[in-house]
């Protein structure tokens, strides 16, 4: 029976994919690189996601892509920017006025909606890769140290490093005065997700609660820590936050299928 | 069918008689630079074009060709050579692409026609800052190659009302070109001759605004980028009596597709101003992404920026001068909100896209807040979109992209 709904979210550096029921539960869902085949890597989620949802392609009624790869996936119904995906599925679990946070792995992102879901303006970064997940990613390999290792480093912080550099190459260059400087790598690692905060907080003011979304806050907690600490009030995480993308797809896959939309 | 096989750009037929008169204009230039009776004067795009042709010179602007270069993407090629020379990526890449391609021995004009060989030799070259300063940098290093004058109008800047004050000195300063272009043009100044050229360019003006006008029809027969396009001759022919001519062909056509509501976007739905420069290398990518949407960008700062309302034959001095003082750029914020506020109200826009051009300060508003202002003090949507006029090194097609397609998810939103 056809009853479940599909976003697929096929982002710059990881493509997620949710199938979701009507009432916008998540039934399954799988995450990997996306790599250069973005259909490829959609179908083979597509499947994954299924396959713990215990079902199969044909109890699908309607897919939505969203993300950089968003018009590459040759089996969705339609397609719709992240921005509007995260706005939805932010508004699903937050049923009231937020400002979303999006880190993703090229971009960053911030959204106001109102009461309604409606996005009432958004901000997107520069051309510019400080700021957002390839930052991270950058600055890792630079370090030497897994990607998956820097946020527990930069909780062991004890004197942490302020960066001033805009550029992700510079930052690299300044770094690696700080090291010859003695400076710990915990201490680094800190000044390097202050730095990531520092550039959303130049997007927007972050009025009202604020929740964030994306691959980089699920897999980093330093971030959102940090953003309270800057803001002087907790920010929310959305609960599986590198899923919104996909999540809100499937959400808006359900809320606009036409009446007579069924396969 | 995918939204880029539906999305057609609605061919305006008035371009193809267009082609042949800007063909014709630099064949002229190319023709006059092989004949040392002629003269050429360079202008910026919007200098006293009209004081050169009542001296019978023939004008050629480089800011026309800057969009060529930027149009064939080839800025990007050319412009490190003029990196190299000392003048700064970050400044107008207009500037540095059309040095570049000197440099490089490149014009998109040679491909225009055979007898056109490059950029037409100057006698003098003439700005005025009213733009901004790069463009007197621009013409001094061409001066400095050819060896020949280079003379000018210093504008006012960042002016709120434009007082008899600000008048008075500009036309001064134009007046006070009369010797030197005397001198280079070989010619007597008749004072006729301006008056005849400014009544040409004040009937091109009219007709060029009455064009624009007609997107104020539900659907508008012409988008901003069919307008970057068709603002050529107001451009580079204004106060010549064949641009007047072409653009009574122009309003013509397009008061048929008005009055047969034919748009240039089908399915009209949301209705946009641009505020900000064109990205000349991304014009067809950003029409058919406009129209996959069916979004109409129905007006622009920039192709109103050759509306000239305040010239007057009878006056041509004076009314030159307040003609190129009270532009757009010259002012202050409080009259850019204020303008921009009519031309929403007028074109009934639903958002406004302000287009941060990197390389083009003077012609970014986004940089004091104004999209913020708009949003708060209006409740019109705004988007701030980074690019560049030429630079395409600037550009992130993604980014922008899916800049717009959000923005005008937004304006769904809104109408529920």
């Amino acid at each position: 029976m056809a009853d479940l709904f599909c976003g697929v979210d096929a982002g710059a550096a990881t493509t997620k994919v949710v199938v979701a029921d009507a009432s916008g539960g998540i039934l399954g869902s799988a995450v990997s690189r996306s790599g250069i085949d973005f259909a490829g890597t959609a179908r083979k989620d597509l499947d994954e996601a299924l396959s713990g949802a215990g079902r199969d392609r044909a109890s699908i009624i309607r897919t939505i892509s969203t993300g950089y790869g968003r018009t590459n996936v040759d089996f969705a119904d339609g397609a719709m920017t992240e921005i509007a995906c995260h706005a939805a599925a932010v508004h699903f679990r937050f049923p009231r006025p937020v400002t979303v946070v999006d880190i993703g792995g090229q971009d960053s992102k911030v959204i106001r909606i109102d009461a309604g879901g409606r996005r009432t303006g958004f901000r997107m970064n520069r051309k510019c890769a400080a700021g957002t997940g390839a930052f991270l990613e950058e600055i890792a390999l630079r370090l030497d140290v897994d990607l998956s290792e820097l946020d527990r480093l930069a909780h062991g912080a004890t004197d942490p490093v302020s960066l001033g550099s805009f550029c992700t190459v510079f930052t690299m260059t300044e770094i690696l005065g700080l090291i010859r400087h003695g400076r710990r790598i915990e201490d680094i690692a800190h000044g390097v997700y202050d730095s990531v905060v520092k550039r959303v907080l130049e997007m927007d003011p972050l009025e009202g609660e604020v929740v964030m979304t994306g691959g980089v806050v699920e897999h980093n907690s330093m971030v959102p820590e940090l953003l309270s600490a800057r803001l002087g009030r907790t920010v929310a995480v959305l609960e599986r936050a590198q899923l919104a993308g996909a999540h809100g797809a499937a959400l808006i896959a359900a809320r606009d299928r036409p009446e007579t939309d069924s396969k | 069918m995918s939204e880029k096989e539906q999305a057609k750009i609605r061919r305006i037929a008035s371009t193809k008689p267009m082609n042949l008169l800007m063909r014709d204009y630099f064949v002229e230039l190319a023709e006059a630079s092989e004949d040392p009776s002629k003269k050429i004067a360079w202008c910026t795009s919007v200098g006293p074009a009209e004081l050169l042709r009542a001296f019978g010179f023939h004008v050629y602007f480089p800011e026309n060709h800057g969009a060529m270069i930027g149009s064939a993407r080839l800025a990007a090629e050319v412009i490190p050579r003029a990196n190299a020379l000392g003048y700064s990526p970050d400044i107008c890449s207009y500037l540095t692409s059309d040095v570049g391609a000197f440099l490089a021995g490149q014009s998109p004009m040679t491909k225009v026609d055979d007898r056109i060989k490059g950029v037409p030799r100057p006698d003098v070259l003439v700005f005025s800052t009213n733009q901004c300063r790069d463009v007197q940098d621009w013409f001094q290093w061409y001066g400095r190659h050819f060896g020949v004058p280079v003379i000018g109008v210093h504008s006012y800047r960042g002016i709120g009302e434009v007082r008899d004050v600000h008048v008075k000195a500009v036309a001064g300063q134009i007046e006070a070109l009369v010797p030197e272009l005397e001198r280079v043009s070989g010619t007597r100044f008749d004072i006729d001759r301006l008056r005849e050229t400014v009544a040409l360019s004040r009937r091109c003006s009219d007709l060029w605004k009455e064009v624009l006008d007609t997107a104020a029809a539900r659907p508008a027969p012409l988008t901003f980028f069919d307008g970057t396009i068709l603002m050529g001759p107001a451009v580079v022919l204004r106060g010549d009596r064949r641009a007047n001519e072409f653009y009574e062909v122009l309003l013509a056509e397009l008061r048929e597709r008005i009055s047969k509501r034919e748009g240039a976007v089908e399915g009209e739905r949301f209705r946009i101003y641009w505020e900000g420069m064109p990205v000349w290398g991304r014009l067809r990518a950003n029409a058919t992404l406009f129209i996959e949407k069916a979004a109409c960008v129905v007006a622009s700062t920039y192709c109103n920026s050759w509306i000239f309302q305040a010239f007057d034959p009878r006056d041509p001095f004076t009314s030159m001068a307040r003609a190129y003082t009270e532009l757009f750029i010259v002012r202050d914020d409080t009259y850019k909100e204020k303008y921009i506020d009519a031309m929403v109200d007028f074109f009934s826009v639903d958002g406004i896209i302000f287009h941060d051009a990197k390389t083009c300060p003077n012609n970014s508003n986004s940089r004091y807040g104004m999209p913020q202002r708009y949003v708060e003090n209006k409740g019109i949507p705004t988007l701030v979109v980074n690019g560049d006029l030429n630079d395409m090194r600037l550009v992130s097609d993604e980014q922008m992209t899916t800049n717009i397609e959000a923005f005008i998810e937004q304006l769904a939103e809104r109408r529920g």
